[in-house]
C-alpha cells in the first residue's frame, strides 16, 4: 500500500496561499521529476486546480517525506505552510483519492470538473512515467468510483449556480433553446453570465437594452447582438422570448399591462422573465399571465438550495460508495501482495512435475495418447491437490496483518528465491476505467486461477 | 377466447392505471418496472384479442361500438407508448390509463353484442367512417390530455415547484406543439369520418338521421374542435382557456360515443 497525500485545498487554505502552491502545466513535468527523485518515492503525481493543489505519491517502503519537497520545491520557511497543508497515508489517502475524484470533497459536490482535471494530472504523469504501478492502479481505480458515483446517485444531475438554474428553467419552457431569442435590460454582470449561459445552449439573438445606450452598445457587441434604445423596450420586448433584467430602477419596469400587450404580440406565445435585479424590476403580477413566468433572484436562489440540498443527501449515498471501494481496494492490493509468491510456489510445483516426468519417460516406453493423457492428469491432480491449501492459506492470509510472516514460511518451505516475478508489474494492470467499472461488482478479482491453469 | 386475451389485457393495464396513480404521488418508482411490462403485454393480448375477433366473426364484427372500444383503447395505448419513446415520459399515464382501463373494461364485462351487424353494415362507407372517427376520437384525446399537462406544467412552472414530478414532463413548449399537431393532425380525419357517416345515413334513412341524438353531439363535437383549432391558430391559445375548451371537447366526445346507447341510428335498428 504506502500511498501518501500531502497538499491544500479550498477547505484548508485560503486562496492566497493556495496560489503560492499552484504548479503551473509548464512547470509540472519539472516538478514531477524532481518528487520521484526524492528518496522513497517510488511514484507520484500533482493535481494543481485553482482549488486545490494536491501531490499523490507511493514509497516502497513506507518512507516518504512529502513535506520535505513542498519546502525544497517552493521554497517555504519552516513553519510557514503547515497549518495550510493536510496530509493522508495509507487507506486515507487512497479514500481522499477517490472523494477527490468523485467530487466529494469538491466546493460544489458534485460539480464535473475535478475529474476531468485529475485525469488531466493523471495523463501528464503517466506519460512521464511517474505513475507507473500501484498508484496507476489507485487512479484507474478512483476514475471508476467516479464513474459509478456520477451514475449511480444524482449527485451531478441538477443545476447549482444561477445562471445554470435559469438556463435549466428556460428549456424547462422551451424545449432546447436553439434559435430562441433573449433581452438583457441593463447591462450589468449578471446579465451577461446568465446570457453567456443561454448562448452556451443554444440561444441565438441577443438584444440589450439599457439607459446609457454606449453601454448597451459595448456589451451587445460582445455577443454579436442589437442594441436597443431604451425608448423602445415596451416595443421590441415581445421579440425575446427571454428577458433578463438587472436594472437599478426603484420601481418595477415591467407590469401587468405590459405583460398582456406582449402576450398580444406573441399571439400567447410563452416568455421567461428573469429578474436579477433589487429592486426588483418585474412586477410579480406579471406571473399570473396565462403564458408569463417571472423568476426573481429569490425564486433562483431557492432552486439552487433546493439541489444544493437533493446533492448533500446524494452525497451521503455516495460516500458510503467510496468507503466501500476503499474497502475493496484494500482488500486487492493485500491479496496482490502474496500474489507472487503464489505465482513462484505454482511454478516451481510445475517444475519438479515435469522433471520428474521427463526422468520416467524412458523407464514408461511408448504410452498411447490415452496413457499419455493419464499420466499428465494423475501428476497434475496430486500438484494441485498439494497447492491448494497453501494457497488458500495464503489468500486468507493476506487480509490479515501478519501475512509477511506465512508467506515467509510458505517461502522457506518449498524453499522458493525472493526474485521471483517482480512485485506489482505482474498484475494484470487494470487498463481503462470502463474495464474497471466492470469489475465493479465482482468481490476481489481472483487474480491467480488464471495463470495456475496455464 | 378473444374475450378471454381481452380480460388479460384489462387486468394487465389495471397494473398501468394502479401505477399511473401511484406516480401522481410519487411513489411509483418500484411499481413502474412492473407497470411497463405489463402494459406492453397487455397490448400484445389486446391486439391478438382483436385479430382474433376479426378472424371468427369477420370484420364487421369490428365496428360493433363493443370491440370499437376495445379498438379505440389500443390505440390510444399505442399513441402513449409512441410518445413514452419520443420523450422518455410517462408522466400522461395518469390521464390515459383511466380511459384506456374504462374502455377496455367496459369492452371486456359487455355481456352481449350491442348490436349485431346488419349486412347493410358491410360496406366499405361504413368501415371507412368508424375507422377515421376512431383516429379522429384518439388525437382529440391526445390533445386533451396534452393541454391538461400543460397546465399542470405551467402550474407548476408558475409556482417555482421544480422538484416535483411534472419537472419530469417534457418541456412545455413541446407539449403544446404535440397536442397542436394532433389537433391538425385529428381534425381532416373527424371531418371526413362524419362526412362518410352523413353520406351513408343519407343514402339509408334520408333526411331523418339528422336528428338522431349521437349526430347531434357528434356535429357539435365537430364544433368545437372547430374552435379549438382557429383559437390556437389565430390566437394561439393556449394553457388555461386552451384547457377548458379541450376538457369541453373531450366531454362531448364521450358524450358522443356513449349516445351509441342511445341512438337507433347506431345500433342499425332504425327503421
Amino acid at each position: 500500500m504506502n500511498f501518501f497525500v500531502l497538499g491544500v485545498n479550498h477547505k484548508t487554505a485560503p486562496v492566497e496561499v493556495r496560489e503560492r502552491f499552484a504548479i503551473s502545466e509548464s512547470r509540472l513535468p519539472e516538478a514531477l521529476g524532481k518528487l520521484t527523485a526524492m528518496p522513497g518515492i517510488e511514484e507520484g503525481m500533482i493535481v494543481s486546480t485553482c482549488n486545490r493543489v494536491e501531490i499523490f505519491a507511493r514509497s516502497q517502503n513506507g518512507q516518504c517525506d512529502l513535506q520535505k519537497f513542498v519546502r525544497d520545491y517552493f521554497g517555504f520557511k519552516p513553519g510557514e505552510y503547515e497549518p495550510y497543508i493536510f496530509e493522508h497515508k495509507e487507506l486515507e489517502a487512497v479514500k481522499h483519492v477517490f472523494r477527490v475524484a468523485s467530487s466529494l470533497d469538491s466546493m460544489v459536490v458534485g460539480e464535473s470538473q475535478i475529474l476531468g482535471q485529475v485525469k488531466e494530472a493523471y495523463a501528464t504523469a503517466r506519460a512521464l512515467g511517474t505513475v507507473n504501478s500501484q498508484l496507476d492502479q489507485l487512479l484507474t481505480r478512483a476514475f471508476a468510483v467516479a464513474k459509478k458515483v456520477r451514475s449511480e446517485t444524482t449527485i451531478a444531475t441538477s443545476s447549482v449556480s444561477i445562471a445554470s438554474v435559469a438556463v435549466e428553467l428556460a428549456e424547462k419552457i422551451f424545449g432546447s433553446l436553439t434559435g430562441k431569442s433573449v433581452y438583457l435590460v441593463g447591462a450589468g454582470k449578471m446579465c451577461e453570465l446568465a446570457a453567456r449561459h443561454l448562448i452556451a445552449h443554444g440561444a441565438k439573438k441577443i438584444y440589450v437594452g439599457n439607459r446609457t445606450y454606449d453601454r448597451a452598445v459595448a456589451l451587445a457587441e460582445k455577443f454579436d447582438g442589437e442594441a436597443i434604445p431604451f425608448e423602445r423596450l415596451y416595443d421590441t420586448a415581445p421579440w425575446a422570448d427571454i428577458i433578463i433584467s438587472s436594472t437599478g430602477a426603484p420601481h418595477a419596469i415591467f407590469r401587468k399591462e405590459h405583460g398582456e400587450k406582449f402576450l398580444q404580440a406573441r399571439k400567447n406565445r410563452p416568455m421567461f422573465f428573469i429578474d436579477i435585479a433589487v429592486p426588483r424590476d418585474i412586477d410579480p403580477g406579471l406571473n399570473d399571465l396565462d403564458g408569463i413566468f417571472v423568476y426573481n433572484i429569490d425564486d433562483l436562489q431557492q432552486v439552487v438550495s433546493s439541489h444544493i440540498g437533493d446533492r448533500r443527501k446524494e452525497a451521503v449515498r455516495a460516500e458510503l460508495m467510496v468507503d466501500e471501494e476503499v474497502h475493496k481496494f484494500e482488500q486487492r492490493l493485500m491479496t496482490a501482495d502474496v500474489v507472487p509468491t503464489i505465482v513462484s510456489l505454482q511454478q516451481h510445483l510445475e517444475n519438479l512435475r515435469q522433471a520428474e516426468l521427463d526422468r520416467v519417460r524412458g523407464r514408461l516406453g511408448t504410452l498411447s495418447p490415452e496413457q499419455e493423457m493419464a499420466v499428465e492428469s494423475l501428476t497434475r491432480g496430486i500438484i494441485n491437490k498439494i497447492m491448494h491449501t497453501p494457497i488458500t492459506t495464503l489468500k486468507s492470509a493476506a487480509r490479515d496483518p501478519e501475512s509477511t510472516t506465512v508467506v515467509d514460511v510458505v517461502r522457506k518451505l518449498f524453499n522458493l528465491r525472493a526474485e521471483a516475478p517482480p512485485e506489482p508489474e505482474s498484475l494484470p494492470a487494470v487498463a481503462a476505467p470502463v474495464q474497471a467499472s466492470a469489475e465493479n461488482t465482482a468481490p476481489v478479482p481472483p487474480l491467480v486461477t488464471n495463470q495456475s491453469r496455464k | 377466447m378473444p374475450l378471454l386475451w381481452l380480460r388479460v389485457a384489462t387486468v394487465l393495464y389495471g397494473v398501468g392505471l394502479v401505477h399511473a396513480i401511484l406516480m401522481l404521488r410519487q411513489r411509483g418508482e418500484r411499481s413502474g418496472r412492473i407497470a411497463a411490462p405489463a402494459v406492453c403485454l397487455g397490448m400484445v393480448f389486446h391486439f391478438v384479442s382483436l385479430v382474433e375477433v376479426a378472424v371468427l366473426y369477420g370484420y364487421a364484427e369490428l365496428l360493433t361500438i363493443r370491440h370499437a372500444e376495445s379498438a379505440l383503447a389500443l390505440l390510444i395505448a399505442l399513441i402513449f407508448t409512441a410518445l413514452y419513446v419520443r420523450y422518455k415520459t410517462a408522466s400522461p399515464a395518469a390521464f390515459i390509463f383511466p380511459l384506456i382501463f374504462i374502455l377496455t373494461f367496459a369492452s371486456a364485462i359487455a355481456q352481449n353484442p350491442l348490436a349485431f351487424p346488419s349486412p347493410t353494415f358491410r360496406s366499405g362507407w361504413i368501415v371507412f367512417h368508424v375507422a377515421t372517427l376512431l383516429f379522429g376520437y384518439a388525437m382529440l384525446f391526445l390533445s386533451f390530455v396534452s393541454s391538461l399537462l400543460y397546465l399542470v406544467l405551467s402550474r407548476q412552472l408558475k409556482r417555482k415547484q421544480t422538484a416535483s414530478w411534472a419537472v419530469r414532463l417534457p418541456a412545455l413548449q413541446e407539449i403544446d406543439e404535440l397536442g397542436y399537431r394532433a389537433l391538425l393532425l385529428g381534425f381532416p380525419f373527424m371531418t371526413v369520418g362524419l362526412l362518410a357517416g352523413a353520406v351513408v345515413a343519407q343514402e339509408r334513412y334520408g333526411a331523418t338521421y339528422f336528428s338522431d341524438p349521437k349526430v347531434l353531439l357528434s356535429l357539435l363535437m365537430w364544433g368545437i374542435y372547430l374552435v379549438l383549432l382557429y383559437t390556437r391558430w389565430s390566437a394561439g391559445w393556449r394553457g388555461r382557456k386552451a384547457a377548458y375548451l379541450a376538457s369541453f371537447a373531450f366531454i362531448v366526445a364521450v358524450c358522443a360515443w356513449g349516445a351509441n346507447y342511445l341512438s337507433k341510428l347506431h345500433r342499425f335498428i332504425a327503421p
